[in-house]
């Protein structure tokens, strides 16, 4: 039997967290997971992150995952992979299948952070190879470099729907259509729209209604839902798709912590059966901790800081950190948290349909039903004003904690205003001086440089653009709407890149001067798909 | 809350999507699983029992959800109200003799 | 090898793999890269059905790709039920298509 001050159970966001605050104060720690890899979906993450500074924002998911790694290593963490936890007891003694034989392992605490498993919806055909969870999706193409196929049909909107399915557009997968039996987009705007000005048709109240194919998917049929979510006959429509990709939520793996008998809430908030803790994560049981989705569905940032928490607490419990010190630095940590879980997509807004920003303005319908905001509704925004000369133009239009985009311009020209939630605007009498860098820093993708007049009747377009291939300077096409529909001929007269700007290239098109406010990507000559 | 055993859910009449497997291990169809709370068996254990869904290689990852809103259809309650199934170790597949062949520290020296 | 590898990520750039290696799916020689999973060999090489089920004998593949759902199960170098999603590729492997529990499906009924 061995023993640790502190056994982690999930090398994720959360547990290496928790474990980098543990080592730090002197514990013995060992973090076990049953995957070869560390780092949880971190990996498979590589969009920049929400959020402010201290969340890590704008930095992409997988460079978050390495620098945990690295922490944890300076930290002197043990972690060992390809172990997987079997069972776990209330006497705080877990069970790992480690290699062809099974150790026991003894922890003065543990921390549960075992994360979440993918939700399944059934429909004719569910069964068939090329009907695959979008975290398999994740999986194929970020860790190994496998297209999961050519042409896919995405079922959910939430935010791992919308990310996987630009993230299958960037590995050159095509996205036939974003399918939702919701009647509204449940993910961020921001993530709906940079998938909708690609061309990506969205089917708000549709669900899937039979998988197509003898031995793998040929095709799929979806077909639209009334309100009680019943098939509406006639409504059917087809994709000729290899794949189909399911992303509709998430469950925590909390069976560990009921093993080991802790108290469980089986209410179905959280996203399933989740242990009830207190605040650091402390579950009925003393000394286990359980930490990240395993103990709700939120995200990784979040994740990563209840991880600091439980893994001071655990310090405090086990006498390695003085109670002051230890709240002080607890406290820091519950303003982070509370930091993030404010706006229209924080935990106790879930599932409310919000009418308005906190600035008063209509949120728009278009982004919810479609995908994107309509041209007679961008205007409305804080964010989206008209100007002499190049101006940035940010398109954020739903209150989210973040601001990263306030921080990239060292000319002031971009404020938030005092909430980290509110939507940015272009602060009077500051001037933009062209650098891209709130371009790139944006998220979302939803800032754009703006030049309504360079003269002849032009204006340019920088946009965001992460695809390959890259345009060159002198490449025509087509600008495309926030739709994705092409409206009018471009031309790309500059594309950046830079190690500042982190893999997000800076196109910048030349397009007719009333199109300015309205084209927002750029289809190059040739590149038409077969939609 | 005790589990009231007398409720009368009515005869079990086919349904759409009766053919539809849902544990994908065992393949156990809608349709069974309609017809195993019809003949009473009223919490999740007693179905994975009964029809051996979620007891297949995935232990239930993947269809436990599924099965408990089916079973909490045709009972009318809230899914809530469907006491999940127990965990116990193995959590995770493993072969007999892995399982019985512990390493050091696995018995008292 | 063949398309289904992403040559190059506008975001991660060229990914690291090790070694080409050779290996049989149902006795056909095949490539993939040493130390990636099976499963992963197979679909870049365009093979999508992995086994037949016991019950309903229905095709199976690639699910979840993290060793969770267990439907990519196949028999390798002769041993039933593994997880070419979670197995790393190896020269020499001897890959077959899973039927039932076996290669023949003969431990089924008629």
């Amino acid at each position: 039997m061995k023993r640790y001050d502190l056994i982690i159970i999930g090398a994720g966001p959360s547990g290496l967290s928790a474990a980098i605050e543990a080592g730090k104060r002197g514990m013995s720690v060992i973090v076990f997971d049953e995957n070869e890899r560390p780092g949880g979906q971190l990996f498979k993450q590589i969009h920049k992150f929400f959020g402010s500074k201290e969340h890590k924002a704008k930095i992409r998911g997988f460079v978050i995952g390495q620098q945990l790694l690295d922490e944890a290593a300076k930290a002197g963490v043990e972690v060992r992979l390809s172990a997987t936890v079997i069972g776990m007891y209330p006497q705080h003694e877990v069970v790992v299948k480690i290699g062809q034989g099974v150790e026991h392992f003894k922890g003065d605490a543990i921390i549960v952070a075992t994360g979440a498993a993918e939700n399944m919806v059934t429909f004719d055909g569910w069964t068939l190879p090329g009907v695959i969870g979008a975290g398999a999706a994740q999986t194929m193409m970020n860790l190994h470099g496998i297209r999961p196929g050519k042409r896919i049909l995405m079922l959910g909107s939430g935010n791992v729907g919308l990310v996987v399915a630009f993230q299958l557009m960037q590995a050159g997968c095509q996205v036939e259509a974003l399918v939702d039996a919701a009647p509204r987009v449940g993910g961020y705007g921001v993530h709906a729209s940079k998938v909708a000005r690609t061309g990506v048709p969205f089917y708000l109240s549709h669900t899937i209604k039979k998988a197509e194919g003898t031995d793998h998917v040929t095709g799929a049929t979806i077909a639209q839902v009334d309100s009680h979510f019943q098939f509406i006959p006639g409504t059917e429509k087809h994709f000729d798709v290899d794949t189909i990709c399911l992303a509709v939520g998430l469950s925590p793996m909390s069976q560990l912590l009921k093993m080991a008998g802790c108290q469980m809430d089986n209410s179905g908030k959280g996203g399933g059966q989740i242990p009830v803790v207190d605040e650091s994560g402390a579950t009925s049981v003393p000394g286990i901790y359980a930490v990240g989705d395993v103990a709700g569905i939120e995200e990784a940032s979040s994740a990563m800081i209840e991880g600091r928490m439980a893994g001071i607490k655990a310090a405090e419990y086990l006498g390695f950190e003085a109670q002051e010190s230890g709240d002080a630095e607890f406290e820091k940590n519950v303003q982070a948290l509370d930091g993030l879980r404010q706006g229209m997509f924080a935990p106790q807004n879930r599932g409310k349909k919000i009418e308005l920003t906190e600035e008063g303005i209509p949120v728009s319908e278009n982004l919810l039903t479609h995908g994107f905001v309509a041209d007679d509704e961008i205007g409305r925004f804080p964010g989206v004003t008209h100007r002499a000369g190049v101006h940035p133009v940010m398109e954020c239009t739903q209150n989210i904690p973040c601001n990263p985009c306030q921080d990239a311009c060292k000319n002031g020209c971009i404020s938030i205003g005092k909430n980290i939630t509110n939507l940015p605007f272009v602060v009077e009498g500051k001037k933009c001086i062209d650098c891209g860098m709130c371009v790139a820093s944006c998220s979302g993708q939803a800032v754009f440089l703006v030049d309504e007049d360079t003269g002849g009747g032009h204006a340019q377009v920088t946009l965001p653009y992460e695809f390959l291939p890259l345009p060159k300077k002198g490449d025509m096409g087509k600008g495309l709407s926030r739709s994705g529909r092409p409206i009018c001929d471009a031309k790309v007269v500059r594309v950046r890149t830079g190690k500042a700007f982190d893999h997000t290239a800076l196109v910048t098109i030349e397009v007719p001067a009333d199109m300015a406010m309205k084209a927002r990507f750029f289809r190059a000559d040739g590149e038409e798909d077969a939609r | 809350m005790r589990l009231d055993r007398s409720i009368d859910l009515g005869p079990c009449l086919p349904k759409e999507g009766d053919d539809q497997i849902i544990c994908r291990c065992e393949e156990v169809t809608q349709g069974e699983i309609r017809q195993a709370v019809h003949a009473g068996m009223f919490t999740l254990a007693e179905v994975r029992r009964y029809l051996r869904c979620g007891m297949g290689l995935c232990q239930g990852q993947t269809c436990g959800k599924l099965v408990a809103r089916i079973m909490a259809g045709e009972m009318k309650v809230p899914v809530s109200q469907i006491a999940p199934a127990s965990s116990r170790s193995p959590m995770r597949p493993i072969a007999m003799q892995v399982w019985a062949d512990e390493k050091e520290g696995g018995r008292p020296e | 090898m063949d398309d289904g590898r992403i040559q190059e990520h506008p975001i991660l750039g060229q990914y690291t793999k090790g070694k080409i290696v050779s290996f049989t799916f149902d006795g056909k020689p095949m490539q993939g890269c040493e130390g990636e999973p099976i499963a992963m060999a197979l679909h870049a090489a365009g093979v999508m059905v992995h086994r037949y089920t016991a019950k309903k004998h229905t095709p199976r593949g690639i699910f979840c790709a993290i060793g969770r759902c267990t439907d990519c199960v196949m028999v390798v170098d002769g041993v039933p039920n593994v997880r070419t999603c979670m197995e790393p590729l190896r020269e020499g492997m001897n890959v077959q298509t899973q039927i039932g529990v076996s290669t023949s499906g003969e431990e089924m009924q008629a």
